[in-house]
């Protein structure tokens, strides 16, 4: 994709309509969110701001993409009704799964992270999921801090448009660890998934090596930081204990999946005595509990070998979202994002089918 | 594919020319390191508590740190010359084989004692290993975590024959790419060496971006990821642009990883090139010019037809290199591999690829 997507003006594609599993809603400023908390927390915000840990910047070389901006001069991705009209009817999006960043998650002050997570989650009920019936939630945490997340989880589980919780792409432990294990209970418990989107940390590098130095270095890595998070998953059993939950990884691209299974296969014949709670293959529950999302594509050299790639995924391709990443400047676009004709059956499964079974939709 | 493997038996062998291009020795413990040590050095090390790097990447009774047999009756495995020639160099039977020691270096903070190690390791790979078999090369080790002392150690022994590759632990303070660095590459460029980065280090910082992961089956799924960011690291900084005849080899981290890698890698620099304007090529141009990978272990999918679409995906033939990773056990022996590619494919694989790129 490029920086300037020019805005299709009539669909002339014949995809199946879709689910856009990454579509990110966003405050333009956190101003917008102030109606939804307490007086307390807007003095607090207005003087010492939303502290998270520093240094991890790389400010962002594009924008978010052309036709993505309101004429009324809000933020991308801030206006619903533009959202509606320029992206969710002309794209014929079934529904969309709000995704917004920076919902407390890694905010330093836990009671500041619990309030601000629950303001967006207020803000996106009563600004989005109450606006458009085709719009579906991702539940924003304080994930550092279970507890609370497990009372924010209970707070709006009986809403059945939060489909999922999400977790940032780096939160302060591998995902596995026990930590959060209450939080993945109550979504156990409630039905809904567990999600980690790309970016945002508590402070750690985005390499196992240290900071790197370039934007471009930073977004190549919730890939790597993604596999990490799914080997977490896997290693710690927590598909034992839950055996009902389900993991989704947004905006990470998805083609390295096979290659993890493989490896995790190939360490387990070797290192099962360390972890003997483990009772099948790791690509079994990657199988049935793992799911990826497409952006951003990966683009083989040639055709053929994406098919080989969707090949690799053997029953996993069932696991495979469709994702845009709306309004973000690497945004796939929904006609384009492929490098290859799918299949049809494939291409239904992808665009649609698979998150329908996986958000019940 | 096989079951794991075992150790071999001597009349086990195989047509093909091998080099062998990770065969591990190891410090049995520091005091066979005073021969090669100043005795302020010898003495700190027998009045403190302080007896050498023992961070370790190979938890010392983990199945896969000792194929079975290879323990010698004293010390740990790879620590017996007469034992490792018996079962890493002759049986099977290989042309070369690059000695790595993967003794920490790197998790010393005390600047005076990583380098004074460094040489201690370095001096004693030529005398009781280069020195005793022709057929031996080895990677000389240096303070990677202090690149300018690591270029002056590259300087004091680079040149001597028996060393063809510097040793990079893949887990580091900072990406490899990073201007900090740039010493060492100098001197590594200067000397003609190749830069080995390999599977392990104890920088003291976590080998996931997530943090601390509880197991080492994590730790040795996660590490081919490390490998993954030190390949963007090393091409986004302009590393080969600054040295064009560097070359890199990735070792012990598996390679099934690198097609997915590259497809978005390549992705990336098309859009956002403009921010790196020295990368002049597509990653994936430059990963077949300066890098190659030891194909052990072999993070390999459950068909054969499978890991011959993955080599298909790679684009290239001459970029995987025959490693026993002796006396480490992994689940799949690569000389099975071998066996099961084409013949023109495995010869390459066995020993071809890895003569041109050692200019053996």
């Amino acid at each position: 994709m490029v920086a300037t997507q020019p805005q299709r003006e009539t669909s002339v594609s014949t995809r199946p309509a879709f689910i856009d599993c990454d579509h990110h809603n966003q405050w333009g400023s956190p101003k917008e969110l102030f109606p939804y908390l307490p007086k307390r927390w807007v003095e607090h915000i207005e003087t010492f701001g939303l502290r998270g840990p520093g240094g991890g910047a790389y400010p962002r070389y594009l924008n978010d993409r052309a036709g993505a901006w309101p004429p009324n001069g809000r933020h991308a991705g801030s206006d619903p009704v533009f959202v509606r009209d320029t992206f969710i009817e002309p794209e014929r999006c079934a529904y969309a799964i709000l995704t917004p960043l920076g919902g407390g998650g890694s905010v330093l002050n836990q009671d500041l992270g619990a309030a601000w997570a629950r303001a967006v989650n207020d803000w996106q009920i009563a600004e989005w999921l109450d606006f458009d019936p085709r719009f579906r939630a991702s539940i924003q945490l304080p994930f550092e801090d279970p507890p609370r997340a497990v009372e924010e989880i209970r707070r709006l589980a009986a809403d059945k448009r939060f489909v999922q919780v999400q977790f940032s792409g780096r939160p302060h432990e591998p995902m596995g660890r026990r930590k959060y294990w209450p939080i993945y209970e109550a979504c156990a418990e409630y039905g809904l998934a567990v999600m980690t989107h790309a970016f945002g940390s508590f402070g750690q590098p985005i390499t196992g090596t240290g900071w790197p130095s370039f934007y471009l270095e930073d977004h190549v890595g919730p890939a790597q930081a993604a596999q990490a998070n799914v080997v977490s998953m896997v290693a710690e059993g927590v598909f034992e204990q839950f055996p009902t939950l389900q993991f989704v990884s947004a905006e990470n691209g998805f083609a390295w999946l096979p290659s993890v299974a493989w490896r995790l296969d190939s360490a387990w014949h070797v290192l099962k005595a360390e972890v003997p709670h483990l009772k099948r293959l790791p690509s079994e529950y990657i199988q049935e509990h793992v799911w990826v999302c497409t952006q951003p594509m990966e683009e083989p050299y040639r055709p053929r070998q994406f098919l080989t790639l969707l090949e690799h995924f053997g029953p996993a391709v069932d696991h495979i979202l469709f994702a845009t990443d709306y309004p973000h400047w690497d945004a796939d676009d929904p006609d384009e994002a492929f490098p290859v004709d799918l299949p049809a059956e494939l291409q239904q499964k992808i665009y649609y089918d698979n998150a329908a079974k996986l958000y019940g939709l | 594919m096989t079951d794991t493997q075992t150790a071999r038996s001597s009349n086990t062998s195989t047509e093909l020319p091998l080099v062998d291009c990770d065969v591990h020795v190891e410090v049995a413990k520091v005091d066979v390191l005073f021969p090669f040590l100043h005795e302020h050095w010898i003495e700190h090390i027998q009045q403190s508590r302080f007896k050498g790097p023992t961070d370790t990447a190979y938890p010392a009774n983990a199945p896969t740190t000792a194929r079975p047999g290879s323990r010698p009756s004293e010390g740990p495995a790879g620590s017996d010359f007469a034992l490792l020639r018996s079962q890493a160099l002759d049986a099977p039977s290989v042309d070369r084989a690059i000695l790595n020691c993967a003794y920490a270096i790197d998790s010393i903070h005390n600047p005076d004692a990583a380098v004074a190690l460094a040489s201690a390791v370095n001096d004693w790979l030529i005398a009781e290993w280069l020195e005793k078999d022709s057929r031996l090369r080895a990677s000389l080790v240096v303070p990677s975590q202090l690149p300018e002392l690591a270029a002056r150690e590259i300087e004091r022994v680079g040149d001597h024959p028996g060393f063809v590759q510097v040793y990079l632990p893949v887990r580091a303070q900072h990406p490899y790419g990073s201007r900090i660095f740039r010493p060492m590459w100098e001197a590594i460029a200067r000397h003609d060496l190749v830069a080995g980065i390999h599977f392990g280090g104890a920088p003291g910082n976590p080998p996931t971006p997530s943090g601390w992961p509880s197991y080492y089956f994590e730790e040795y799924a996660d590490m081919a990821t490390v490998f993954a960011s030190q390949v963007v690291s090393l091409i986004v900084e302009g590393v080969f642009d600054q040295w064009p005849n560097l070359r890199v080899t990735l070792i012990e981290g598996g390679f099934t990883w690198l097609p997915a890698h590259l497809w978005r890698f390549d992705k990336e620099w098309r859009n956002l090139r403009r921010t790196v304007p020295w990368v002049k090529r597509a990653p994936s141009a430059y990963i077949r010019e300066h890098l190659r990978l030891t194909i052990q272990p072999l993070d390999a999918p459950p068909t054969r037809k499978q890991l011959l679409e993955v080599i298909d995906q790679i684009g290239s033939e001459e970029l995987l290199l025959y490693a026993s990773d002796y006396p480490h056990l992994h689940h799949v022996d690569p000389l099975d591999v071998l066996r099961e590619l084409p013949a023109g494919l495995a010869r390459k694989i066995a020993g071809e690829n890895a003569r041109a790129w050692y200019r053996l």
